[in-house]
C-alpha cells in the first residue's frame, strides 16, 4: 500500500466524523459566521488546537465569506490553507556526505516511537546503500536494547549496546568512537525516553550531546525529535523543552495509522519552524514516509 | 504558555464589575473562557461542550449573579463540576478481584500509552499491600522484545512472570497463563497486551479472542496523560469492543494538562482508578480527581509540586538550611545549595507552571526581569570564592571581588549585586526567625535567593511547609498552607 494510501485508510475514521460534520455544514449554504464557527470545531477535533482552528478558519473567511459554498470546495480550500502553513517545513532529512559519520540523535518522552523509527530509518539508509550503525543508548528501561537489536538484525545493521543501567553518554561515545573507525556513512543513536519536565534526565541528554561532540565537534547532525500522533496540546511543550536544551533540528511524527491525525503538528510549524523529516505509519519496517504536506492536509480533510 | 482560567475569568469579568448583576449573557461570555481553556487542555470538544452546557446553566442558577466575585465564583462552579465528573463512583479505588482466584485483569490500550510499566507497578502493589501471589503475562508478540521487558520488569519487581514460549500466539499464551495461575495458585494474573490502534481491525478482533478466553474481572485501558482529542475514539473502541471497567492515567508526572481524562472517563462511563507518577515501579497512586481537575483548568497542581520538591530536595541539606536559618546564621555555601536546589527544580520555569495563581506571579516575573540564567550566574559566583570566603562574606575586598568576578565569568557589579542581595537576605531572615519565634512556627520559609525578589507579591502570611520542606523552597505568593490547597482562597 502506497504511503498515501496508509494514511487515508488510518485517518478514515476521523475524516468521516470531519467530513460528515463539514457536509452537513456546508453542503450549499452560504458560509456565515455559524458555518465558520462549526468548521472550527471540526479543526480543534483533529488537534489543532483552539488558536489555530480559529486561524485557519480566518483565512477561510477572508476568502469565502458570505459566498455559496460546496462541501468540497471548502474542503479543498481548507486543506490548501493547511498545506500553505505547512510546507516550509517539509524539509526531509539529507544525509550530507561531508559528515562521516552523520550522527542522528534520537529523542522524545517515553513510548512516542523513538526505537521503532530508528529500526524504520536503519533498514531506509541499509538499502540506500549506506553503511549503518545503531547506539543502543536506552539503558535505562527494561529490554529497550533487545527491542533495538531486533530492530538491528532485522535490517542487518550492527547494534552497538552495553547491559542496562550503563552510562548512556559513555555508550554514545564509545558507539561514535566505533562507527569512525569502521568508516560508517551514518549512525542512529536511540535515547530513553524522558519527560521533557524532569531537569536532570534533560541533564542527562545534554551530557549525551557534550560526550558526542568531543569526538566530532560538529555531531550530532541531526537531533531528531519523535511526536506522538496521539498526543494533544502538550507537543508544543514538548518541542519548546527539547529545543531549549538539545537543539532539536528535526520533527518525525509517529502512529499517522490511527485515528488520531497528529493536527498539533499545523500549530508547531508556525511557531516552531521546525522541519518535519518524517512520519510513522504503522509497526513494520517500511511504515516510515516522508512528510507531505499537501497529502497529509488532504487526508485530514478527507479528500 | 496558558494562561490561568482564574486570570482569563477576572479579565472577561472587569468589564463587568460594578454592574451589580450579571446577566445570562454575562455568564455565557465567561463560559467561552472556560471553553477555550479545556480545549487547551485537550479536553475532547463534544466533552467540553456538553460541561459547559451544564455548568453554564449552573452558574445562571447559582449565586454567581449576586456574587461579589463573579470570576471566583465560576471558577469555583467549572472547578467543583469537574471533580464531580472525573471522580463520582469508583474513581480512585483499588481493583476489584472477585472472589474465586485467580482474578484476572487485562491490560489494554494504545501503543506506547504504558502498560507494560503499569502491569508492573500494579503487580508489586498488590503483592505488597495485599500479599497476593501475582502472576504477570504478555501476550504482547507483535512489539520486539515485549515479552522480555515484562520478563525484565518481573525479576525486578520480584514477581512471576509466565516463561516466554516462542513462537506462541496470543490466544495460546492467553490460555496457558489462565491455567498456568489456577494449577500453581496464583491470587491474581496481569495479562499484558500488545498496544494496538482501534482501527487495525485483526488486532481488535485478536484482544478480544483473548478477553474471551482469560475473562477478566478487570479490563483496564491503560492511556496517556498527554493524549489529545483522539481520547474519544481510543475510550470508544476499547470500552465497546473490550468492556473496560477502569482507566489508568499515566504519565501524570509530565506537564500535560490532562483533559483526555475527562473524555475517557465520560465516553466509557467507567472510574480512573490509578494514575501513573514516574518511571519507578512504585510510582503509581490512586486517582485523585481534584488534582486532575486543577491541572485542566490550568490552576496548577500543588501536590505534584510539593512531592516533587520532596523528591528532589536532598533532605540532609534541607535539614542543614533549616538549623542555619534557625539559628539565623547563613553564609554563602547555603545559598549555592539553595540555588542548585531551584535549578534541581526545574528552574523557576517548571516550578511556576505548577503553581496556582501562576498568570500573575509570571507577569511579576517579567516585571522584575527574573532570568533563569541567573541561577547558574550567581552559581558560577559562589563557586569561585574560597571557602573561606564564602563563610565570611565580609572580608571580600575590591581584589577578591575582581578575581571572583573574572573567575564567574561576570562583571565585579555582578559580584557586588549578589552580595548585596546575600545581605538583605540575611537580614530578613534574621527578622523572619524573630517572627517565626514569637508565632511558634516549626519552620520557616527562607527568602528568595537574591534577584528573585518578587515586586508586588503579597508580604505577610507566611504559610508554612511540611517540616523538612519548607526549608528548601523559595518563598512564593500562593503557597498552600497546611490545610491543604484551596484554589480559591485568597
Ligand atoms: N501504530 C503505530 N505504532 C507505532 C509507530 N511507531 C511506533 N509504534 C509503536 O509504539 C510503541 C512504542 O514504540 P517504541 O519505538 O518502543 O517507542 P520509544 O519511544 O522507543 O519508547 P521508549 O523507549 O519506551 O520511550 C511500540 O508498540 C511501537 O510498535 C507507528 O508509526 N504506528
Ligand atoms: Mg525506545
Amino acid at each position: 500500500m502506497s504511503w498515501f494510501a496508509k494514511l487515508k485508510q488510518g485517518l478514515a475514521r476521523t475524516s468521516d466524523r470531519l467530513t460528515s460534520g463539514v457536509a452537513s455544514v456546508f453542503t450549499g449554504r452560504r458560509l456565515d459566521a455559524a458555518a465558520l464557527e462549526e468548521l472550527e470545531d471540526l479543526l480543534i477535533m483533529a488537534d489543532l488546537g483552539p488558536a489555530a482552528a480559529a486561524e485557519v478558519a480566518q483565512n477561510l473567511r477572508r476568502t469565502k465569506f458570505g459566498k455559496d459554498v460546496t462541501e468540497l470546495e471548502i474542503r479543498e480550500a481548507l486543506a490548501a490553507d493547511i498545506a500553505k502553513m505547512l510546507a516550509p517545513v517539509a524539509v526531509p532529512l539529507d544525509i550530507a556526505a561531508a559528515r562521516r559519520p552523520f550522527v542522528v540523535l534520537v529523542i522524545g518522552v517515553n513510548g512516542t516511537g523513538k526505537t521503532t523509527t530508528i529500526g524504520k530509518l536503519a533498514n531506509a539508509y541499509k538499502r540506500a546503500g549506506k553503511s549503518v550503525m545503531i547506539a543502543a543508548g536506552d539503558t535505562f528501561r527494561a529490554a529497550a536494547v533487545e527491542q533495538l537489536q531486533i530492530w538491528g538484525q532485522r535490517a542487518g545493521v550492527p547494534v552497538i549496546a552495553k547491559a542496562t543501567g550503563a552510562d548512556a553518554a559513555g555508550l554514545a561515545f564509545e558507539a561514535l568512537e566505533q562507527a569512525q573507525q569502521a568508516n560508517a556513512d551514518i549512525l542512529l543513536i536511540d535515547t530513553a525516553g524522558r519527560l521533557h519536565n524532569k531537569s536532570n534526565l534533560m541533564d542527562e541528554l545534554k551530557k549525551i550531546i557534550r560526550v558526542i561532540k568531543k569526538l566530532d565537534p560538529s555531531a550530532p547532525h541531526e537531533t531528531l525529535l519523535i511526536l506522538d500522533a496521539t498526543t494533544g496540546q502538550n507537543a508544543h511543550a514538548q518541542v519548546k523543552t527539547f529545543s531549549e536544551m538539545a537543539d532539536v533540528t528535526g520533527l518525525a511524527l509517529t502512529k499517522l495509522d490511527g485515528t488520531a491525525k497528529g493536527g498539533v503538528i499545523v500549530a508547531l510549524a508556525k511557531a516552531y519552524d521546525l522541519p518535519v523529516r518524517l512520519v510513522g505509519v504503522g509497526e513494520g519496517q517500511d511504515d516510515l514516509q516522508p512528510f507531505e504536506p499537501e497529502a497529509f492536509a488532504r487526508s485530514l480533510l478527507g479528500l | 504558555m496558558f494562561e490561568s482560567l482564574s486570570d482569563r475569568l477576572s479579565g472577561a469579568f472587569k468589564k463587568l464589575t460594578g454592574k451589580g448583576a450579571l446577566s445570562e449573557g454575562d455568564v455565557r461570555e465567561a463560559m467561552r473562557e472556560v471553553r477555550l481553556a479545556l480545549l487547551e487542555a485537550d479536553v475532547a470538544l463534544p466533552v467540553a461542550k456538553s460541561f459547559i452546557d451544564r455548568t453554564t446553566e449552573k452558574a445562571i442558577g447559582a449565586a454567581v449573579l449576586r456574587s461579589i466575585s463573579p470570576g471566583q465564583q465560576v471558577v469555583k462552579i467549572v472547578h467543583d463540576e469537574l471533580v464531580a465528573m472525573l471522580g463520582g463512583a469508583g474513581a480512585g479505588t483499588e481493583l476489584s478481584l472477585g472472589a474465586n482466584p485467580p482474578a484476572v485483569v487485562l491490560m489494554c490500550g494504545l501503543q506506547g500509552s504504558g502498560k507494560t510499566t503499569t502491569t508492573g507497578k500494579l503487580a508489586v502493589r498488590l503483592k505488597l499491600r495485599e500479599r497476593k501471589r501475582v502472576l504477570m503475562a504478555s501476550v504482547d508478540v507483535h512489539r520486539p522484545a515485549a515479552q522480555q521487558q515484562l520478563a525484565t520488569l518481573g525479576l525486578q519487581a520480584g514477581v512471576d512472570t509466565l516463561p516466554v514460549v516462542f513462537g506462541e500466539l496470543a490466544p495460546a499464551i492467553a490460555r496457558r497463563a489462565i491455567d498456568t495461575a489456577k494449577r500453581q495458585g496464583y491470587d491474581v494474573v496481569f495479562i499484558d497486551t500488545a498496544g494496538r490502534t482501534t482501527i487495525d481491525e485483526a488486532m481488535m478482533r485478536e484482544a478480544e479472542e483473548v478477553s474471551r478466553i482469560v475473562r477478566p474481572n478487570e479490563t483496564l485501558l491503560v492511556a496517556d496523560a498527554m493524549t489529545g482529542q483522539d481520547a474519544v475514539s481510543v475510550a470508544e473502541a476499547f470500552g465497546q469492543r473490550l468492556g473496560v471497567t477502569g482507566i489508568v492515567l499515566t504519565r501524570v508526572d509530565g506537564d500535560a494538562r490532562g483533559g483526555a481524562a475527562l473524555a475517557m472517563r465520560t465516553v466509557t462511563g467507567k472510574p480512573i482508578r490509578f494514575m501513573g507518577t514516574g518511571e519507578k515501579l512504585d510510582a503509581i497512586e490512586p486517582f485523585h480527581a481534584d488534582r486532575i481537575a486543577g491541572r485542566i483548568l490550568g490552576m496548577g497542581d500543588i501536590v505534584s509540586l510539593v512531592e516533587r520538591a520532596a523528591e528532589t530536595i536532598e533532605q540532609e541539606d534541607a535539614e542543614r538550611l533549616a538549623k542555619k536559618l534557625a539559628s539565623g546564621r547563613m553564609d554563602l555555601t547555603d545559598l549555592l545549595s539553595q540555588l542548585r536546589q531551584m535549578k534541581k527544580m526545574g528552574g523557576l520555569g517548571g516550578l511556576m507552571g505548577m503553581l496556582p495563581q501562576i498568570g500573575a506571579m509570571k507577569k511579576q516575573m517579567a516585571e522584575a526581569k527574573i532570568d533563569e540564567k541567573l541561577l547558574g550566574r550567581q552559581e558560577a559566583i559562589i563557586l569561585s570564592m574560597t571557602p573561606k570566603e564564602r563563610e565570611k562574606p565580609d572580608i571580600l575586598k575590591a581584589s577578591r571581588k575582581r578575581r571572583i568576578a573574572a573567575g564567574a565569568g561576570v562583571e565585579v557589579q555582578d559580584v557586588n549585586r549578589l552580595l548585596k542581595q546575600f545581605d538583605q537576605m540575611s537580614g530578613m531572615m534574621k527578622q523572619m526567625n524573630k517572627m517565626g519565634r514569637k508565632k511558634g512556627k516549626k519552620g520557616g520559609m527562607p527568602a528568595l535567593p537574591p534577584g528573585m525578589g518578587m515586586p508586588g507579591a503579597q508580604s505577610g502570611a507566611q504559610p508554612t511547609l511540611p517540616p523538612g520542606l519548607g526549608a528548601g523552597l523559595p518563598r512564593l505568593p500562593g503557597m498552600p498552607g497546611k490545610g491543604g490547597f484551596n484554589p480559591f482562597g485568597r
